[in-house]
């Protein structure tokens, strides 16, 4: 069987399976779980690049992907009225004097010689700015969070289109691997992964407890979309009239036609995002990248910046991972900064390139669609089977409820499976490097 | 006066909840060192080998307590603590037997390892909540103060009290107990020896006659005593809830990496370092700033420098700075 056949099987058996579950439970279901198989795929593809490419390990997919999420807030959301003359010119600027302290840290360090003396003056330099930064932050944050708590109470965004904020999302997960890349790469492998896990859990803390910028646990919602919504639809009668032609009824049909839509965004993005990775894969500077994944000795005696080019591929798998969390931000039209778990933002991920097949664009896109389809599908799977287990046992009896109760976390038993099965009997994945 | 006030609002609010958590800290990392010196790899599965220990722990105190069966003051988890270590030390060496062995047979890279160590961490994860659900569970009993606020109050005529918790007496007396027990074994023992030496150079230990899988298979058991009395002593401490035992993680990693990986004086000095960090710079000192300012000085926030919602980003910040400065730790480990 060629390659080619093998591939276009595997793809035709993801088809199949999101198929029967269009026809078993409802095309609504089917199209979710292709919108956030793509979501998944781009995602993949982001570590595909840092892991399969370089052979770097990244844990704090989850942080990348949350940042995405607050691009799409910061330009999509219009901004809130009176609260960037309020506080917002003082959390701009604490926030550039808390970067030029930083900058001037550095500078001292760079520019004085080695000593007490120095370690002195920069100390000094940290502990004043930190304090005339919250000195100037404190109380513009105070006020902004006053302006109707309920409702607002942070700054809003700027109101651009959201579809801006895919790439801006881009951008923040690329400034974030930066400054992690910059400190952790050049070390020992394992530094980057602890590094990584960090970030993770900051962004989310940031995210949780700064009201101003996110309104924290009190969400965000009603992010503008960039489709038309369902109501409209119903409303419009010449909607009404198409979806009747079809034979569907407007509310079903308004439903699968913003998803559509959705799908086929995300696939444009997909389809681009995929086309430079193989461009790249298959560029001398791709090929570089797998000289230094395989023998970085040999590589750096070549003359190669080992360091350099594991920072640029960190930030450019990290930035598609931001993208991919705008694009989620936008879909759910929400950000919800408690909903970031690591299981399902970080692990998830790291199983799918592994089932797909690390190294190769192809595998990343196939495991996305294959490891989400069983993430939705494990749930009701494990309380069926469950069921079956308990079906023989007494009626309300306490192990049969703690049982049925648990099949929640049966998700995590399988998807830590999945990634031990394949690595030890099928470590190349799914659709194998060539 | 407002010298001791101060003093004993410091020792209350600071100094005794640094010492139980650096401990705890300490335990853990000194876990994360073993395992990265012997069998070199950061072992993410750590913070839920915590939980699993705890886990068993928890479940045969509930036994106890049904039994009646109790340590008067003392919680009924120290009786069980010996059964969870058990417990663990059957876990860690069936998935040593089931998953690791392969990689290290094969000499696998260190990052494989831990994308290995990784997938355990979900199937311990997932386990421990099939088990025992995602909740807190509180299984402390027994005498909860050794000294409260109230008795100390009444006792010296201050106005701050200093509270003493017997988990807190217990955390820091047991810290104290297995920190010389380890030592002994690793510097006293032949089987501690032989460890030391594969740590400091496979090659030779293997030359010399030492058998890799006994010494691995000793590494394991201690990781399984350490990781679960940190586990217990957490959750006597603060409360069980597994998904806390994941986040545990950073500051574990952050002070075995601030000590030197792979160095047991350091893991024990970077979990204090750690601690004490995150509770100086979390701790609202307003309540000891009050007394030593004079009253029109007072301040009038609550100072704190960061809110305790942000405790990570101190373990983090401190390993950015060890990263960037000395990647080798404040001892010296094996990590370049």
């Amino acid at each position: 069987m060629t390659t080619t056949l093998k591939n276009t099987l595997l793809f035709a058996g993801i088809a199949v399976l999101i198929i029967i579950v269009g026809i078993q439970q409802s095309w609504n279901s089917a199209l979710l779980i292709i919108s956030m198989g793509l979501i998944s795929s781009i995602m993949a593809l982001g570590v595909n690049l840092q892991w399969g490419f370089a052979g770097l390990f990244n844990v704090g997919i989850m942080g990348f992907v949350a940042l995405g999420g607050l691009a799409a807030v910061l330009i999509g959301m219009p901004p809130t009225e009176g609260a960037f003359s309020a506080g917002g010119l003082g959390v701009v600027g604490a926030l550039l004097l808390g970067a030029g302290t930083i900058i001037a840290a550095i500078q001292v360090m760079r520019r004085m010689q080695a000593g007490w003396l120095r370690s002195l003056v920069v100390i000094l330099v940290l502990v004043a700015g930190f304090f005339l930064f919250r000195a100037l932050l404190d109380p513009s944050v105070e006020r902004i969070e006053e302006i109707n708590p309920a409702q607002t109470g942070y700054l809003g965004g700027l109101g651009l289109p959201v579809l801006i904020a895919w790439p801006v999302g881009g951008l923040f997960a690329a400034a974030a691997a930066w400054l992690i890349g910059k400190t952790a790469l050049g070390l020992r492998s394992d530094y980057l992964a602890i590094a990584t896990l960090g970030i993770a859990e900051i962004i989310i803390a940031v995210l949780k407890n700064e009201d101003w910028l996110t309104r924290g646990v009190k969400n965000v919602i009603g992010v503008p979309r960039p489709v038309p919504f369902e109501i409209d639809l119903q409303n419009d009668p010449g909607f009404v009239e198409r979806a009747a032609a079809f034979g569907m009824d407007p509310v079903e049909g308004s439903t699968l036609y913003v998803k559509i839509l959705y799908i086929l965004l995300f696939a444009a993005v997909l389809l681009i995002l995929m086309w430079m990775a193989q461009r790249a894969l298959h560029s001398p500077w791709g090929r570089m990248l797998r000289a230094i994944r395989d023998n970085e000795v040999a590589a750096e005696a070549m003359g190669k910046d080992v360091t350099a080019r594991h920072l640029q591929v960190f930030i450019l798998g990290s930035a598609i991972c931001g993208i991919a969390g705008a694009m989620m931000t936008t879909m759910d039209g929400q950000l919800t900064p408690g909903t970031y778990q690591p299981l399902r933002f970080t692990f998830l991920i790291w199983v799918m390139v592994i089932v797909g097949g690390s190294g190769n664009n192809l595998g990343a896109v196939l495991g996305g669609f294959l490891i989400w389809f069983l993430w939705v599908q494990v749930e009701p799977m494990g309380l069926w089977l469950m069921n079956v287990i308990t079906s023989g046992m007494a009626e309300g009896s306490a192990l049969k409820e703690h049982l049925i109760e648990s099949a929640a976390h049966m998700r995590l038993l399988t998807m830590g499976m999945v990634l031990l099965l394949v690595l030890r009997f099928s470590p190349r994945g799914l659709i194998p490097e060539k | 006066m407002d010298l001791l006030n101060a003093l004993v609002a410091f020792l209350n609010y600071v100094f005794v909840p640094g010492v139980a958590y650096g401990s705890q800290l300490a335990l853990g990392a000194l876990g994360v060192t073993l395992v990265y010196g012997i069998l070199r790899f950061s072992n993410f599965a750590h913070g839920d080998t915590m939980a699993m220990g705890a886990m068993a722990t928890v479940l045969m105190t509930w036994l106890f307590q049904s039994w009646g069966l109790t340590l008067g003051p003392l919680p009924t988890a120290l009786l069980a603590l010996p059964f969870g270590i058990a417990f663990a030390i059957g876990l860690l060496l069936f998935t040593d037997r089931a998953v690791y062995k392969f990689y290290r047979v094969k000499k696998a890279k260190p990052v494989i390892l831990v994308i290995v160590s990784l997938g355990v961490t979900f199937i311990y994860n997932g386990v421990t909540r099939f088990i025992i659900g995602a909740d807190d569970q509180s299984f402390f009993d027994g005498q909860r103060f050794i000294i409260s606020a109230r008795d100390f109050k009444a006792m010296t005529g201050l106005d701050e009290g200093l509270s003493f918790k017997t988990t807190q007496a217990i955390t820091i007396v047991t810290a104290i107990i297995v920190v010389i027990a380890l030592f002994w074994f690793l510097n006293k023992t032949r089987a501690g020896k032989s460890m030391r030496a594969y740590s400091d150079n496979e090659d030779l230990a293997l030359l010399s006659g030492i058998n890799p899988e006994r010494v691995v298979m000793i590494t394991w058991m201690i990781v399984a005593t350490l990781a679960t009395i940190a586990g217990v002593l957490y959750g006597l401490d603060k409360s069980f809830k597994p998904f806390t035992y994941f986040q545990l993680l950073l500051p574990i990693f952050a002070s075995a990496i601030v000590g030197g990986l792979g160095n047991p004086i350091g893991a024990i000095a970077g979990g204090f370092v750690i601690a004490f960090s995150e509770v100086t710079i979390t701790y609202a000192w307003k309540k000891i700033l009050v007394y030593l300012m004079p009253e029109n000085l007072e301040p009038s926030g609550l100072v704190q420098l960061l809110s305790t919602d942000y405790k990570f980003a101190v373990s983090f910040v401190i390993l950015l700075i060890v990263l960037l400065f000395k990647p080798t730790g404040l001892f010296k480990g094996q990590s370049v």
